[in-house]
């Protein structure tokens, strides 16, 4: 038997008709064909599929895809604007905050989540908002450097969380 | 020649803008028109017979496509996987290992029957439903009781679990120094069994074209080529015919040089269905039947003098190979021959020993081999130290082969190109601020503080290799490296190499050296990897730190044969001999009249016109292979500071200072992220990883992410790091590796840390994963 799923993804509306069993992140990278989320593990460890619902990082392999039902989603797809990295993004690139970049998508939006809740984190804050993440290529070193960095950029004021997903998500 | 601009400057990374977006090519973002997909049917027994497989159910179930076992594969796939002869070129017993079993499962994750369904959750309902019926056998777990003459065999048909029994040098070697000893010192060293854990698991699509005989497989792989040359030799098609695309790589770290048994199974499937099929490994998957890194145990003495001179070593490998050979697995045995590590020693005898057990195969992990020895040699240096009562800095400095003993001879005959091993230790000492912290350690010690001290002088050779090596070492495919540099028209360049990348950023280091060579803006050179429908015939893959002493080498020489034919036009066309010809700047000129110039684009344009020179060919474009004369040899300090808390034995790293030598940096950004990532698998070997298996059932009881413990951000601190160049002489860059450098250093210096921090509680050494649980029993035991 089929559920219908009604979801709004980086601003898009989509509608598709799923098995109840389905993960949200088989959903977002097989039915929207949104690659940038990965899988890296199948036991909620690695991180790399966390996304935004509704504002709060969530990892998508954590959730059945119709568990998103009306919700509204931000993945890495959504973040970069008319060509301009999000700030976030930039930092990344800047600071060399990845190597082999499977984890990063899943870093770049944890990290969105934890600077929406804490503008100025201290390095150790960092360091704890980011434990859900998993990286095998940088030591984390430069990803913390690529997060105080992004939250200089973003002037440490940001909106909270439930506004700064409706502006993420193209403010619709 | 071009002034040198980008080479050594700090280039952003051109592969990070579609990769911080999510808009890399990684494997299970590939797909094709009517794909099935393949799930996996495993032994969950470490030993069984397998008496009989009833896939009736399972054919019936919703959208299963086909259920195939091993006899489904005889006529589709020749042979046994292959078992390179590197290092061990005589092996005393090396089972067949076909890539499913038929009769006997020999390790848990084995694969004994393939689901093939219409989507993935059909699949995966489909395997559940093979109904497998098994005769547990006993399973041989343990390394030590494995080697023994009595001991249950891995195969049932096997007279012992002896893969191979070489001494590299007998005891006679060092008879001599062992005689003359003031101070003998023993200890057995663990090297625990590791998952790499690249946060990609791997994949394969295959699509077999039937009337073209045509395969087309993407995969996961550091290899492409190599993959390529294996699956077409087993499944008989020629090789020209068969296509292998490792687009992006979610990380290899040397899990994914070697063929496994479903880069065999999933294009034999597509050719049996006539239609593309697909698998994406599980982590469970990738945890279970991934190659292992290390596994090994080592029996060590040093014999020494009073003064700190140390004399001779003997050391046997005793190596867990798993329950088969895998192709680069006898690689791990180099350990044996880099034993001395930084220093001088009269003589140095070496055994390994190769053991079969009913687990998952090991192959090279990270530094392969190199750790092993960094670890063993450091840790013994420092045992030698404490018995004499001399400072670890101290006995280094004494027994360390000197800048001018280079090229240096080692005990076994392998020739050190460069080195200074004093400068980098120096370094790192003044930025650990080595003497102070000693000094702090003195009074915190009357306070009750478990503060400890460790370093690592680490050495490496890397970069393969020469073809007198190599070649010998995989059954005669040399692993020199090609390049192929093509000009366009309008002057844009696309290189290709036969290296792949996978995190390490060869897009922007190795445009680096093409846009200085040929004097072009880095924009307008495309860097090519990991298809070998395109570029060279063959290429070698990244592995042991190899691609840019060797691959960024071959670049350097295509490049460079590049400019010598536009030279030649540039001389044409400005009527000029060719000797008179300067090349700046990316323009040519006649020597004393710069005014007078041709662009590299305009003499790029010209090479597809007319009024070429005489005998001259059109087109601008070279191909280069090069052979490198010898390995490389990178070298590094590292400290590492720890404090123990003796009440719970956790472990806190308070600083890390790495200072590596890999001779010319081509791009000091990506330098740093290497070794950040690498010192960070090494702390993760030391205090946090491990494969446990259970001794009596066999079972891996650290089986997923959960139990398997990856450091995370929380747990690495900050790391310090420089660097001391000393060039290279082997190759004219000057460059040596830099990928594997932190991993083969790391794991010592924290150990010897750690050890130096317990040694007012008469502690001497500590094993790895030098995990809370361990050290608490540890020190409890030294209380008492």
């Amino acid at each position: 038997m089929k559920h219908k799923v009604a979801t709004t993804v980086n601003g898009r509306r989509y509608e598709h008709e799923v098995e109840a069993r389905l993960l949200l992140v088989h959903h977002l990278r097989d039915n929207l064909g949104l690659t940038g989320t990965h899988i890296g593990c199948d036991t909620s460890q690695c991180g790399a599929c966390t996304i935004l619902v509704d504002g709060n990082a969530v990892k998508s392999c954590t959730l059945f895809a119709v568990q998103a039902e009306g919700r509204s989603l931000t993945t890495i797809e959504g973040m970069a604007k008319d060509g301009e990295l999000h700030p976030i993004q930039q930092a990344f690139w800047d600071e060399h905050g990845l190597q082999c970049g499977y984890c990063t998508p899943g870093f770049i939006m944890a990290a969105s989540y934890l600077l929406s809740q804490n503008p100025n984190p201290t390095e150790d804050e960092i360091r704890k908002g980011l434990e859900g993440n998993l990286c095998r290529c940088t030591g984390y070193v430069n990803i913390v450097k690529a997060v105080q960095t992004a939250a200089r950029t973003m002037g440490g004021a940001q909106v909270p969380a439930g506004k700064k997903a409706a502006m993420t998500t193209g403010g619709e | 020649m071009a002034v040198s601009q980008l080479v050594g400057a700090r280039v952003k990374r051109r592969e990070d803008p579609r990769l911080v977006t999510g808009h890399g090519h990684f494997t299970d973002d590939f797909t094709r028109v009517g794909v099935a997909h393949v799930a996996f049917v495993r032994s969950p027994h470490p030993h069984a017979l397998i008496k009989k497989i009833e896939v009736t159910e399972a054919s019936k179930a919703d959208g299963v496509v086909a259920v195939y076992t091993a006899r489904d594969f005889k006529g589709q796939l020749a042979g046994t996987l292959p078992a390179l002869p590197v290092f061990v070129a005589v092996k005393k017993y090396v089972p067949e290992h076909f890539p499913i079993a038929e009769r006997e499962a020999c390790y848990q994750g084995e694969i004994v029957a393939v689901v093939v369904a219409e989507t993935k959750a059909q699949a995966a309902d489909g395997a559940n439903m093979v109904d497998v019926d098994y005769e547990p056998l006993p399973a041989v777990i343990n390394v030590e009781k494995a080697a023994q003459p009595n001991s249950d065999k891995v195969h049932i048909d096997a007279a012992d679990n002896i893969c191979w029994d070489l001494p590299f040098a007998g005891n006679e070697v060092s008879e001599a120094a062992f005689k003359s000893a003031e101070v003998v010192v023993k200890e057995r060293i663990h090297q625990q069994r590791l998952t790499p854990t690249p946060m990609e698991t791997r994949g394969v699509l295959a699509d077999y074209e039937a009337y073209d005989k045509r395969l087309t497989m993407w995969m996961s792989t550091q290899n492409p080529h190599f993959i390529r040359l294996f699956v077409s030799g087993a499944m008989g098609l020629q090789e020209s015919l068969v296509r292998v695309i490792s687009a992006d790589v979610g990380g290899g770290f040397g899990s994914k040089i070697s063929p496994y048994p479903e880069d065999y199974l999933v294009p034999a499937v597509s050719r049996l269905l006539g239609r593309p099929v697909k698998w994406i490994e599980s982590r469970t998957e990738s945890v279970q039947n991934a190659y292992a890194g290390r596994g090994q145990y080592y029996d060590v003495e040093v014999a020494a003098k009073k003064d700190g001179t140390l004399l001779g070593m003997r050391v046997t490998q005793y190596l867990d190979v798993g329950a088969y050979c895998a192709p680069f697995s006898a690689f791990q045995t180099v350990a044996c021959l880099m034993a001395g590590g930084a220093y001088k020693w009269q003589g140095i005898s070496s055994r390994t020993v190769g053991v079969l057990t009913n687990k998952v195969p090991t192959d090279p992990y990270r530094g392969a081999g190199r750790p092993e020895a960094t670890h063993l040699v450091e840790r013994m240096v420092d045992l030698v130290a404490r018995e004499i009562g001399m400072d670890p800095v101290a006995i280094r400095r004494k027994n360390f082969i000197q800048p001018k003993d280079f090229p240096f001879t080692q005990n076994f005959g392998l020739v050190v190109d460069s080195g200074d091993y004093e400068k980098t230790l120096n370094r790192a000492l003044e930025l650990a601020g080595y003497d102070q912290l000693r000094k702090q350690q003195v009074e915190g010690r009357k306070h009750g503080k478990y503060m400890g001290i460790g370093l690592s002088t680490w050495i490496e050779l890397c970069g393969f290799g020469p073809s007198s090596a190599t070649a010998p070492a995989t059954g005669g495919i040399a692993l020199s490296e090609a390049a192929q540099v093509r000009v366009m028209p309008t002057g844009s360049v696309i290189v290709y190499t036969g290296t792949h990348a996978h995190g390490q950023g060869h897009e922007t280091t190795f445009s680096q050296i093409v846009a200085d060579t040929l004097g072009v803006p880095m924009e307008s050179v495309d860097l090519r990897h990991g298809d070998t429908g395109e570029g060279t015939a063959m290429g070698y893959g990244t592995a042991g730190s190899r691609s840019l002493s060797v691959g960024g080498v071959a670049i350097s020489r295509a490049s460079g044969k590049v400019v010598d034919k536009a030279r030649k036009l540039a001389a044409h066309i400005l009527e000029a001999a060719e000797e008179d010809v300067v090349f700046d700047q990316g323009k040519f000129h006649v020597k004393g009249s710069p005014d007078k110039s041709k662009t590299f684009g305009e003499v790029a344009f010209a090479a597809y016109g007319a009024g070429l020179p005489e005998g001259m060919e059109q087109g601008l474009e070279a191909v280069a292979y090069f052979d490198p004369p010898n390995l490389v040899w990178p070298f590094g300090a590292h400290v590492c500071v720890v404090e123990v808390d003796p009440e719970t034995g956790a472990v806190e790293i308070q600083k890390y200072v790495a200072v590596d030598d890999c001779g010319n940096i081509i791009n000091p950004t990506i330098v740093e992220g290497q070794i950040h990532g690498g010192v960070t698998q090494g702390i993760g070997q030391a205090l946090f990883e491990e494969m446990i298996y259970d001794e009596e059932s066999g079972q891996l009881k650290t089986g997923t992410l959960i139990d398997y413990s990856v450091p995370t951000a929380n747990e690495i601190p900050n790391l310090i790091t420089d660097n001391t160049v000393t060039p290279s002489p082997t190759n004219e860059l000057g460059v040596k590796g830099i990928g594997e450098a932190g991993t083969i250093a790391a794991s010592a210096a924290v150990i010897n840390a750690i050890s130096d921090a317990l040694t007012p509680l008469g502690i001497k050494h500590v094993d790895m994963p030098a995990s809370p649980n361990r050290l608490w029993a540890q020190i409890k035991e030294a209380r008492k």
